[in-house]
């Protein structure tokens, strides 16, 4: 009789030893980017150079504007740097442990922030109109990510949000032009989103279509008939392409808030409505019954179709659910911002909200702060016309395609989906 | 392999298994487009005005609407057999060829078909859904587009092989990085392609873009330099046909990828893994590998799709030169069942539509995205049967063979 | 006695198999009746319609002797009947609590859950029945006898007193399953009734008041355990005598050909489920690894065949070092491999039964030349093995997926066996087959010994283990805990090892029983 005594450590040195290596590993990526940051955004730099960030938004009375603030550009990079460098350094010894993901999203935003300091040496930038930028531009990320969060969390992949983006954005401005009313365009909008979602169900619940080629199917279909729509009347006839946006207002106490309250609590009802959606879904999901369930359907159908749930149903309804967001969302190209409808102005935004759900691990804040992280490209990219930095734009497009790419390689932690997510559910074994 | 040999001893006669593989994909194809006459119908301004002032009129003006579409879409794909009959009686060589221009434009138009639908085949028998064919096809015409007018005093024999397979390497270099990225980190190859897809379409706004590497100097469009005469494929007839070697270099891919698939270690590899990826890890079989070999053939494929384009065709590379060649071929990879002479065929079909479309946009102002909800129908009833079951009243047929599916995140 | 639960006439067809056939059953007041019968009885799917997630071509259900259909679950829990699965059907990312509450959730101002009542209540039902478990704990970090107990609880939370319990010791050690048997007793003493369904002898005699046995679909006796042996009830379940030795000759084992030293493994979720194990298993012996399920069996296999990395310690097949090579090369060094989930990881369904034959060895000569396959030899070699193993099938063209559970098994056994090999891993090989084929696979498995092969045995059933074995490991949360000499002990022995008793606390048996159970 042999028998093999492990010590009770081995498994403990086992997994310290995995930890470990992982922490070296962010070690040295923590040091590599403080020392990239030095090399693109401080060497070469005139010492006497400094940046000026503005912090006032639009005309403002002169008690209540706020001075602008300017740093010195070499020495703030070579600070962050060695700030960079010492995290880098603890994390290589030590380790952050349970902060490394904090850590690294840190440094990430000191490298953005050494970056602007460099490109706007000399030069003046808006920081509050850029980080309201972000915010705007998250708007449709946001309800897009929670259209996926909806559908997904109970099982059904939605690939479709570009598709439905697209078609909430035209047939929401075509029907706000032709009644002249906004918020008719709105629910135009909504219904179109639920519509198509209601197809993307009957395909992949009832007739347990693939459920990515089920979205593909809805995405080539809106490419085409809003195309379509577009080139045979939007274009001939302007007026029914005219449908105004809603104006932008502040909210009472939040929007008064120097600073916070402009960039957050600022704009028209498409940010107000996402922030309304992102508590609804967060709530309902997480605190009642109806959230449950479809959490239970889209982690182990089978479990909850053994307890009397409706697996279908429920399916049904979040899908539903989900297209009516994104319908919302949709609206938001046309009626939100850009006031006419033009083919495919959507531009994939609905497959990086997607990835921003993905991002955000599943969770409606989760996919908020992802959002604003691609938010924040592309309101950089607009900026960066204005500061001649020698980068072409086309490739500063590029970046929230490439951040996309990154995120779902899992760089950055790894997200593990709803368990039964894109398996159609049968009643037999 | 074996599942294409005999039929098992139960099995019905082998025109009804014929019958029964063409009868969906056909009936599917049919009901799209009754669908998309609807739609026609539905938007005709004449059709709205009779419905408003004459309902009794309506009738009439669908009708005609739908023969002008209709027609002209034949006219623009086929050609017209009087024309056809007339020009050969007279015997006016540029009567024939205007004569036959349609239909042997359709060729060229299914010759990128015919390879895009292959990459999509190919990557589906693997179990991947590869949706950056698009992207893959722009990056091959970029790079066989260079070496066609970078590259001067080569004769033909050289230039024309080199310019065509630079267009494979480009595409399969595209494809390697979804890949790469799939097999390591488990990322969905879905959204790495679009995103693949967009970052290939801003990377040729900006090499033709002023003062960008690939931007013809003398010109205020957004094109490349014409490449050089010894790198355009040859054509067989004189202008306006533009007929030319490409079609064949397809047929032969075709053939090409089956024998790949089904003949060979290789092609049994690459379909355990789409078909089974656990067994075929058990088997031996390795996956990343086969991930990688599968997308890169794919993306070849796709960036043979866009070098015939340029090489054949454009003989220079413009800024959106391709309709959605890309995307188009998901259906008819779809479509075609990801075999290899079901792609050809329905590329075939598909190119007569896109052919016809264009004169039906110029003759019946339907704009040409009429084929996009064509072709959005055809791939949601070829994937759902039941649906035109349902409709034709058809019942059930035995279980199918290999089934074409893609797996959820990450998975 | 009064009669809670009457069925007659359940019919239940289909494809290609009658289910159940005009199958009457009833349930007594306060009584454990057992639900005996081998694999593919009927057992589950008559369970299944009584549940409501099947719809009965024929028959009728009557509780307390009021006539009712059961169009779904909701319809049987409204009459007081639940179930525990086979499978568990438990969210692991939910915590006990929330499990318990779905779909007769407790709320708070009729929109909002209220966790906190239902958890109240789940103390309460554990306590009273004697079910420890902690509410506030997510399912995925409890063990699996624990997850049961959460099983339990919901059917009494929905105040349920009719239960059915589907097979509920597969993955419980012979004591954990006692335990559960004292759970059973407790609840039917409280007034419940209790339908136990089981293909384990020795359980049913151990805890059944009455019982039934179901063979093909059709009821085809009642048996009284007081007076019943198990013999007898083989030969019902299976319907002929059933040989339940397996005829063993003694051989002397030998060169060393598998050689393990302090493996360690993690599984997916980076957890060590392979704690320093080392074994040696020589050519011509039959090692059994016994264990309850979960305890590292599937990933010791896996990383033996090269399908999961080595965490740590070396792998020795034939004298090569095989730690963390590719499975092609283990398979390479005369490994067969017949794995755990046939349908998973040996077959690819959609393929013929010839593609799956030579789906290790399509690459070799004479199935490939160079890269070309040779179609002809395959599917002639195909057909000879077919004919050789057994394989029902109309033709090598067939799909794999086709076939029975014991045919897909045989085609595993034929690619597998054909090859010249060294060393065989079989990974529970007999789950989930009728008698038949266990028979037919279990004389392979001792003819592949018997002519020198290496057997490292994996299984779950302890009386497969200990008919095969010549010497036994036992393993326990990823430790090897003992190695033993088959003839040496008996199941109550392996089965304390099993709980994770220490070998030295527990007494060698003196004296070996004859038993007589070997129906799996």
């Amino acid at each position: 009789m042999t028998t093999t005594t492990a010590t009770p450590s081995a498994a403990a040195m086992r997994a310290t030893r995995a930890y470990i290596r992982r922490s070296r590993i962010y070690g040295i990526v923590f040091i590599a980017i403080a020392l990239a940051m030095y090399w693109l955004f401080a060497v070469g730099v005139d010492r006497a150079s400094v940046t000026t960030y503005t912090l006032n938004l639009g005309p403002v009375p002169a008690e209540q504007r706020l001075p602008d603030w300017v740093v010195p550009s070499y020495t703030t990079v070579t600070l962050l740097t060695m700030l960079a460098v010492a995290m880098g350094a603890y994390q290589l010894v030590r380790g952050f442990g349970r902060a490394t993901t904090v850590m690294l999203g840190l440094i990430i935003v000191f490298f953005v922030f050494s970056f602007l300091t460099w490109a706007t040496r000399d030069q003046s930038i808006n920081l509050v109109g850029m980080l309201k930028t972000m915010v705007q531009r998250a708007v449709p990320l946001t309800i897009g990510a929670l259209s996926g969060v909806l559908c997904e969390r109970a099982g059904v992949v939605n690939i479709a949000i570009e598709g439905m983006f697209l078609s909430g954005a035209m047939f929401g401005g075509l029907v706000g032009s032709v009644t002249g009313n906004l918020w008719i365009g709105v629910l135009a909008a909504v219904l179109v989103g639920t519509l198509l979602a209601a197809v993307h169900a009957v395909l992949s619940i009832r007739y347990m279509v693939d459920q990515i080629v089920s979205g593909m199917v809805i995405n080539i279909f809106s490419v085409g008939i809003t195309s379509f729509i577009s080139s045979k009347f939007l274009q001939v006839f302007q007026e029914l392409n005219n449908p105004g946006t809603f104006k932008p207002f502040a909210l009472p106490v939040l929007g008064k808030i120097p600073i916070i309250g402009p960039i957050f609590f600022e704009g028209n009802i498409f940010l107000f409505g996402m922030y309304i959606l992102l508590i609804v879904v967060h709530v309902a999901l997480f605190y009642t019954r109806w959230g449950l369930r479809t959490r239970a359907v889209g982690e182990h159908p089978r479990a909850a179709d053994t307890l009397g749930i409706n697996v279908f149903r429920t399916r049904y309804v979040a899908v539903i659910l989900g297209g009516a967001v994104a319908g919302f969302g949709g609206a938001y190209f046309t009626l939100g911002s850009v006031g006419r409808f033009d083919e495919l102005m959507t531009a994939g935004r609905g497959f990086i909200s997607l990835a921003a759900m993905i991002f955000g691990k599943w969770m409606p804040f989760g996919a908020f702060g992802a959002s604003l992280i691609f938010g924040f490209a592309e309101s950089l990219q607009g900026k960066l016309s204005i500061l001649k930095v020698p980068i072409p734009s086309q490739f500063l497009l590029m970046a929230p395609y490439i951040a996309t790419m990154i995120a779902l390689a899992g760089l950055i932690g790894r997200a593990v989906p709803p368990a039964a997510d894109g398996k159609p559910y049968t009643k037999d074994h | 392999m074996a599942q294409l040999a005999a039929s098992p001893p139960s099995a019905p006669p082998l025109w009804r298994q014929i019958v029964q593989t063409v009868a969906m994909p056909l009936l599917a194809i049919f009901t799209a487009l009754v669908a998309g006459s609807l739609l026609i119908i539905l938007t005709d301004l004449e059709v709205l005005v009779a419905l408003r002032d004459a309902p009794g009129r309506a009738p009439a003006a669908a009708w005609k609407a739908i023969t002008t579409a209709y027609g002209a879409l034949w006219q623009g794909s086929i050609g017209s057999p009087t024309q056809i009959v007339e020009a050969l009686a007279s015997g006016d060589s540029r009567a024939i060829a205007q004569a036959f221009f349609p239909i042997t434009d359709s060729l060229v138009t299914a010759t990128p078909y015919i390879f895009a639908g292959l990459a999509v085949a190919v990557g589906f028998r693997a179990g991947l859904f590869n949706i950056g064919v698009e992207g893959q096809l722009y990056i091959g015409a970029i790079t066989s587009v260079w070496v066609g007018f970078a590259i001067k005093g080569l004769p033909p024999i050289i230039h024309i092989p080199l310019a065509l397979l630079a267009g494979p390497a480009g595409g399969a270099l595209w494809a390697f990085i979804p890949a790469i990225l799939k097999a390591k980190t488990g990322a969905h190859e879905v959204i790495n392609t679009i995103m693949m897809n967009y970052i290939a379409f801003r990377l040729s706004e900006w090499l033709l873009s002023y003062k960008g590497p690939l931007k013809r100097p003398d010109s205020a469009n957004p094109v490349s330099p014409f490449i050089e005469k010894s790198a355009e494929l040859p054509r067989f007839f004189p202008d306006p046909i533009r007929f030319h070697l490409g079609f064949f270099i397809a047929l032969g891919m075709a053939a090409f990828v089956f024998w790949f698939l089904f003949k060979t270690t290789w092609g049994f590899e690459v379909r355990t893994v789409g078909q089974n990826p656990d067994a075929a890890r058990y088997a031996g079989m390795n996956i990343t590998r086969n991930i990688i070999i599968a997308m890169c053939l794919s993306g070849a494929l796709a960036g043979l799709a866009g070098a015939n384009e340029v090489l054949g065709v454009n003989h220079n590379l413009a800024l959106a030169f391709s309709p959605g060649y890309g995307f188009d071929s998901i259906a008819i990879a779809l479509v075609g069942k990801s075999h290899p002479l079901g792609v050809v065929l329905t590329a075939l079909l598909f190119g007569t539509l896109r052919g016809g479309a264009t004169r039906m946009q110029n003759l019946a102002r339907i704009p040409v995205e009429i084929i996009d909800v064509i072709q959005a129908l055809v791939i949601a009833f070829i994937a759902a049967p039941a649906i035109i079951r349902a409709i034709y009243r058809l019942r059930q047929a035995g279980p199918g063979a290999e089934t074409v599916f893609t797996r959820g995140w990450g998975k | 006695m009064v009669p809670v639960l009457e069925l007659h006439g359940i019919t239940k067809q289909f494809p290609g198999v009658l289910a159940n056939d005009h199958i009457d059953l009833t349930l007594y007041q306060g009584e454990i009746l057992a639900l005996l019968g081998e694999n593919g009885a009927g057992k589950t799917t008559l369970m299944n319609i009584l549940y409501g997630l099947y719809q009965p071509d024929a028959g009728e259900i009557f509780v307390r002797g009021k006539k009712i259909k059961v169009h779904s679950p909701n319809d049987a829990i409204a009459v007081g009947i639940g179930m525990v699965h086979q499978h568990f059907m438990l969210v692991p990312v939910l915590t006990v609590t929330e499990n318990v509450m779905l779909g007769v959730e407790s709320l708070k101002g009729g929109v909002f859950l209220d966790r906190r009542k239902a958890a109240a209540r789940i103390r309460e039902i554990s306590e009273k029945f004697g079910l420890a478990v902690d509410p506030n704990a997510y399912i995925k970090d409890l063990p699996v006898g624990v997850q049961q107990r959460v099983e339990i609880i919901k059917l009494l939370y929905r105040e349920a007193d009719i239960l059915i319990l589907d097979e509920p010791t597969a993955v419980l050690t012979p004591q954990e399953a006692d335990e559960l048997f004292k759970i059973m007793r407790s609840l039917v003493a409280q007034g419940k009734s209790i339908i136990f369904i089981t293909h384990k002898l020795r359980e049913v005699l151990a805890v059944a008041d009455r019982i039934v046995v179901l063979r093909q679909g059709r009821v085809v006796g009642e048996a009284d355990p007081k007076t019943a042996t198990q013999a007898q009830l083989a030969t019902m379940m299976v319907g002929r005598e059933v040989k339940l030795t397996v005829k063993k000759t003694h051989i002397e084992p030998g060169d060393v050909i598998l050689r393990v030293e302090n493996l360690k493994v993690l599984d997916d979720r980076d957890n060590l489920v392979v704690d320093g194990v080392s074994l040696e298993v020589r050519a011509g012996e039959i090692m059994g690894v016994a264990g309850v399920q979960g305890n590292g069996q599937t990933e010791l296999v896996e990383a033996l065949t090269g399908l999961r990395p080595v965490a740590d310690g070396r792998v020795f097949i034939n004298g090569h070092e095989t730690t963390d090579a590719s499975p092609r090369k283990i398979l390479e060094l005369g490994v067969a491999h017949v794995p755990e989930d046939r349908q998973t990881d040996g077959l690819v369904l959609t393929y013929p039964v010839a593609d799956n034959l030579v789906l290790n060895t399509y690459y070799l000569p004479p199935f490939a030349r160079g890269v070309v396959i040779d179609q002809q030899t395959v599917v002639k070699m195909a057909s000879e093995w077919v004919h050789q193993f057994d394989i029902r099938t109309p033709s090598v063209l067939t799909s794999a997926g086709s076939l029975s559970g014991g045919n897909q098994q045989k085609l595993i056994v034929a690619r597998e066996f054909s090859r010249p090999i060294k060393l065989l891993i079989a990974a529970q090989p007999t789950r989930g087959l009728d008698v038949g084929s266990i028979e037919y696979i279990h004389q392979r498995i001792l003819e592949k010994r018997n002519e020198g092969c290496a057997v490292l045995l994996v299984s779950t059933e302890l009386d497969e283990i200990m008919a095969l074995s010549d010497r036994i490991a036992v393993m326990y949360r990823g430790k090897i805990v003992a190695v033993v000499d088959a003839l040496r002990v008996n199941k109550e022995y392996l089965g304390l090892l099993m709980a994770g008793v220490s070998p030295e606390q527990v007494l060698v048996p003196e004296v070996i029983e004859e038993e007589v159970e070997a129906v799996f």
